[in-house]
């Protein structure tokens, strides 16, 4: 029991002692948190457009106003001709032409109907579905005044929405359970793969398996700092997300830390499992970036939705525990799920983590032999 | 002055409060093997790492080959040769590989480059490995290969650090014969050792202690002053009263 | 510049033989360009929903019709009982509730009303947004339908008064809003700065590590050729991974090309430099492999995000905008997208080649003087 205590108190020395990577290592989901909550989003700020308006009567200088008046949008240019579009796009800063039609105003009082066209500049199609869309919204606002100004009842079918679990739909009450699932996957699978294999390179490795420490007490000496670590990550984050972002958290606390701590041991257990396969540090480095870390934020629903994957990357993202862990907590935090409606995806993760244990330990046996 | 191929002036070097070598004063002469003795810690690699423009003196001067440690120490490197403790060849290259690589950073010219690397791998009798890497070599293997690799460009001076680090006392007594050789041919051999017997073999010596020079001399003016029948017992005189080493 | 051949020959010596390395070096990125242009969408594939029809009237029954036709929603079940969808919904079951109510046909053939209600699964914020667009252009369609049908069988003066503007929508470049013709080219500019960050900060530090960097200080090599020799064997590899991924771009992925092909060359070339000293930077400012791994994974997590790649720079508020100002992969990322998608020529990105031409200049020089052979 010395020797272990002994081990693991230089291995938490060895970690605190390397301050650089101690700062990346809590400054990271800080950041990250920062970038998700603020800059990563899927709404519109002050997005640059022109106007080309070819009636320019009262009609189209209200909507013009309204889209001036809009924070969503910045009106940079009013074109003359439609000339003009394709060396604004060209140049790069102009999203959006919206068109007013000539008689725009006329056509509106004596027909009921007039057109507007929306020309987007789709090399960015996410960005062009949002400024169509916020565009839309504005000129809709607009007509229903108009038709109210009338007293003409919205006759037809009406869609009433009601957006359930993320009513504001905000993009950051996406990001937060995948956030989660990388920075776990980072401190416990990525760096306990790159500190024992560390240990191998430098050949301490040996010198540790003919000490009176077992194989599975250096395992565990190697990994409880990055546990520790792991669990003051995901507190920093869940801080951050609930008092900084008012990311709501509907479920029970406990439940969300007893899944955390199957998702920690699940990259723990990979980390160890990418160790035993390596060599050397830059290995252990390589295989855990291209083979974890970047499926994990592609592939595991992060931020691009699994079920608008093909089909062969859906049957992948089966076997990216972070896909899983995903759907955990988004059910815990923002639909207060319990154990009842995740209990299959809690079932897949412990399969996997005693899945990698057990090829772990294999490796290790025969390694020794 | 042209004789002398080391020269050194209260030469010290200071670590913030800790002072790792502490104001060394001693000569080289041109063609010597002079034997740079001390225990683990007591400042010879961070003196050579000067002598050898890795690291800049605190304060005090040196000069290597003529060259000023301060502000010629490119120059230096031109005439110099080093091996390092841990030999620093490629593991991932062969042993050819190895030789064609330093040779060719020496300025060696393409025509002379095949013959010389036949020429070393002959002298080291590596030759049949020499298309073997360096990872699979033993460590007598490299140990030799490194030391060719520092003497390759004909270098006035070459610069070990404790060589003979590891290896069977049959194999040291090898590679100290190679050491005569090259002394032969002229060149300085400064050599790092905290084996006291390899400094018989040395023309004269210094131990250091503490940062400190605290003996400099030829090996029997050595044992006589300190009345010791051998320089591993002038050492353990000196090392007694030393605060800093192993444990 | 011999000294300079020697250099490379031991890199890429020491690079081929690194059996673990190759695939990394050459496969990984390749499948990485894969993997990711066809993961990164938001494309609506299928939509699962539940349908509460308590009007079962024959307009409801072509309200679920036509919204299956349309391929993307797939009825997954049919209920009465209101709870019963929500416990659908919240199980993942489906994703979408549609509530018909019970006088739906007859409010709708009276001119009045007629409203649906649409129960949305939002927390993918964007998918709920397309569910809605997509719910709400189907319900429009068969709107305009019925009124037409209205019209005809009856001239109600209220129904005919309805003022509406039509929005038409025209997408240049990417009239099929593909999403892959968007990602790829961002994507090549994440491979390429992955090799030259990573593998060139991380060889300095592996050597520094082993040891080796002391022989090679110790010799009379210059600072330059050094950096030269390090930087130049993985700017080779990052510049073939980039033709290899361009034209897997261009006949694989069929991504126009309407640009100039040596344009982007010598961007890239000149954005790897950029990106190489960054990690030529790193590697003087840390001891050990780990470190440098992790501070170089670190700094392009946050360039990529800010990059533009996954979600645009026009959503970021003014400060988050601003610092893309220095974010050197935003940049190539733009001017990838503009000469390969727009045809943009040398005059709309001049100014921004400039930057980095700027910014590598200043990373390679400060690098270079951190470096030393000698340490103080």
């Amino acid at each position: 029991m010395n020797s272990f205590r002994g081990f693991v108190t230089k291995e938490f020395k060895q970690i605190y002692r390397d301050k650089r990577t101690l700062v990346v290592l809590f400054g990271m989901p800080v950041i990250m948190m920062v970038l998700f909550g603020f800059a990563i989003r899927n709404e519109i700020d002050g997005a640059q457009i022109g106007i080309l308006d070819l009636s320019k009567d009262e009609v189209t200088r209200t909507i013009t106003q309204k889209l001036e008046a809009s924070k969503s949008f910045q009106v940079r240019v009013y074109l003359e001709n439609y000339d003009e579009v394709e060396g604004l796009f060209r140049q790069g800063d102009i999203k959006e032409i919206v068109v007013f039609e000539p008689g725009f105003q006329e056509k509106l009082v004596r027909k009921n109907v007039a057109n507007i066209q929306i020309i987007t500049d789709a090399t960015d199609p996410n960005l062009a579905n949002l400024v169509q869309s916020y565009t839309s919204n504005v000129v809709r606002d607009y007509v229903q005044i108009l038709n109210r100004e009338a007293q003409v009842q919205q006759a037809g079918i009406q869609p009433q929405v009601r957006m359930m679990y993320n009513p504001e739909l905000r993009s950051v009450n996406l990001f937060v359970p995948g956030l989660i699932a990388v920075i776990l996957m980072l401190v416990s699978a990525l760096m306990t793969s790159i500190s024992i294999t560390r240990e191998k390179e430098m050949g301490n490795m040996e010198i540790l398996l003919v000490s009176p420490l077992k194989p599975y007490h250096i395992i565990i000496g190697k990994v409880l700092p990055y546990m520790v670590l792991s669990v003051v990550n995901v507190i920093t984050i869940l801080v951050l997300a609930e008092f900084v972002f008012h990311v709501p958290f509907e479920g029970s606390y406990l439940f969300f830390f007893l899944e955390s701590g199957l998702f920690i041991m699940t990259a723990l257990a990979l980390g160890v499992f990418i160790s035993s396969a390596s060599n050397n540090q830059q290995t252990a480095m390589m295989v855990s970036l291209a083979g974890l870390l970047l499926p994990t934020v592609l592939l595991s629903g992060f931020i691009f939705p699994v079920a608008s994957m093909p089909l062969p990357l859906q049957w992948i993202s089966h076997i990216i525990p972070a896909k899983w862990f995903l759907i955990i907590v988004r059910d815990i935090m923002l639909k207060g799920s319990d154990l009842m409606l995740v209990w299959k995806e809690t079932l897949v993760l412990l399969v996997m983590t005693l899945g990698f244990i057990g090829l772990s330990l294999k490796k290790f046996k025969v390694r020794l032999q | 002055m042209s004789e002398l191929a080391i020269q050194t002036e209260n030469l010290t070097r200071k670590f913030g409060e800790f002072t790792a070598v502490d104001n060394i004063s001693f000569d080289v002469k041109q063609g010597e093997i002079f034997g740079f003795l001390g225990a683990n810690g007591a400042g010879k690699t961070t003196a050579m790492k000067m002598l050898t423009g890795l690291l800049n003196p605190t304060s005090g001067s040196a000069t290597v080959s003529g060259s000023d440690v301060y502000t010629q120490a490119e120059t230096i490197k031109k005439n110099i040769g080093y091996m390092s403790q841990k030999f620093s060849l490629y593991d991932d290259l062969t042993a050819e590989e190895n030789i064609q690589f330093y040779g060719g950073i020496y300025g060696i010219s393409d025509q002379d480059l095949s013959p010389k690397i036949d020429e070393v791998l002959e002298s080291v009798s590596l030759g049949s490995v020499r298309k073997q890497l360096v990872r699979s070599l033993p460590l007598g293997w490299k140990q030799k290969l490194a030391f060719s690799i520092a003497i390759l460009h004909q270098p006035k001076i070459v610069f070990l650090d404790e060589p003979t680090g590891g290896v069977d006392p049959v194999t040291r007594r090898q590679f100290w014969e190679k050491i005569y050789q090259v002394s032969d041919r002229g060149i300085t051999v400064f050599v790092t050792t905290h084996y006291m017997d390899e400094a018989e073999y040395c023309d004269r010596i210094s131990i250091m202690v503490d940062g400190r020079i605290d003996a400099l001399g030829t090996p029997g003016e050595l044992k006589e002053s300190f009345s010791s029948d051998s320089i591993e017992n002038v050492f353990i005189k000196l090392a007694r009263s030393a605060t800093r080493g192993d444990g | 510049m011999r000294i300079i051949r020697f250099l490379l020959r031991k890199e890429f010596l020491q690079i081929f033989r690194n059996k673990a390395m190759l695939p990394i070096l050459f496969v990984m990125p390749v499948i990485q360009l894969l993997v990711l242009s066809f993961a990164a969408t938001y494309e609506l594939k299928e939509v699962d929903f539940a349908l509460l029809d308590m009007d079962q009237s024959r307009v409801s029954r072509e309200l679920a019709a036509k919204f299956q036709s349309t391929g993307y929603f797939n009825l997954q079940a049919e209920t009465f009982d209101r709870n019963k969808a929500m416990e659908w919904l919240d199980a993942r079951r489906v994703s979408l509730i549609i509530i018909v109510p019970p006088d739906f046909e007859e409010d709708l053939t009276n001119g009045r009303e007629a409203p649906v209600q649409l129960i949305i699964d939002a927390v993918d914020g964007s998918t709920a947004g397309l569910i809605q667009s997509y719910s709400a252009s189907i319900l429009n369609d068969l709107n305009a339908e019925k009124q037409l049908e209205l019209k005809i069988k009856s001239a109600d003066p209220a129904v005919v008064q309805v003022k509406t503007i039509n929005l038409i929508p025209q997408n240049w470049y990417n009239p099929d809003l593909d999403y892959i013709t968007f990602m790829v080219p961002g994507i090549l500019v994440v491979l390429v700065s992955m090799i030259g960050l990573f593998l060139s900060g991380m060889n300095i530090v592996r050597e520094q590590e082993i040891g080796t960097i002391e022989q090679l200080n110790v010799t009379p090599i210059r600072k330059y050729q050094f950096m030269v020799g390090k930087l130049l064997p993985f700017w080779i590899i990052g510049m073939f991974d980039l033709l290899v991924g361009l034209a897997l771009a261009r006949y694989g992925f069929h991504i126009p090309f309407l640009g100039n092909l040596a344009t982007i060359l010598v961007v890239a070339g000149i954005f790897l430099v950029v990106i190489q000293s960054l990690g030529l930077l790193i590697s003087t400012m840390t001891n050990t492999q780990q470190q440098a791994m992790f501070i170089a994974w670190f700094i392009m997590v946050v360039f990529i995000l800010l990059g533009g790649l996954f979600t645009p720079i026009e959503s970021m508020p003014g400060w988050a905008q601003n610092i893309t100002l220095a974010n050197p992969v935003a940049y190539f990322i733009k001017i990838m997208r503009m000469v390969l998608l727009k045809g943009a020529g040398w005059q709309e990105i001049q100014v921004m080649v400039y930057t980095l031409i700027g910014m590598g200049s200043v990373l390679l020089m400060v690098s270079i003087n951190r470096y030393k052979k000698t340490t103080g």
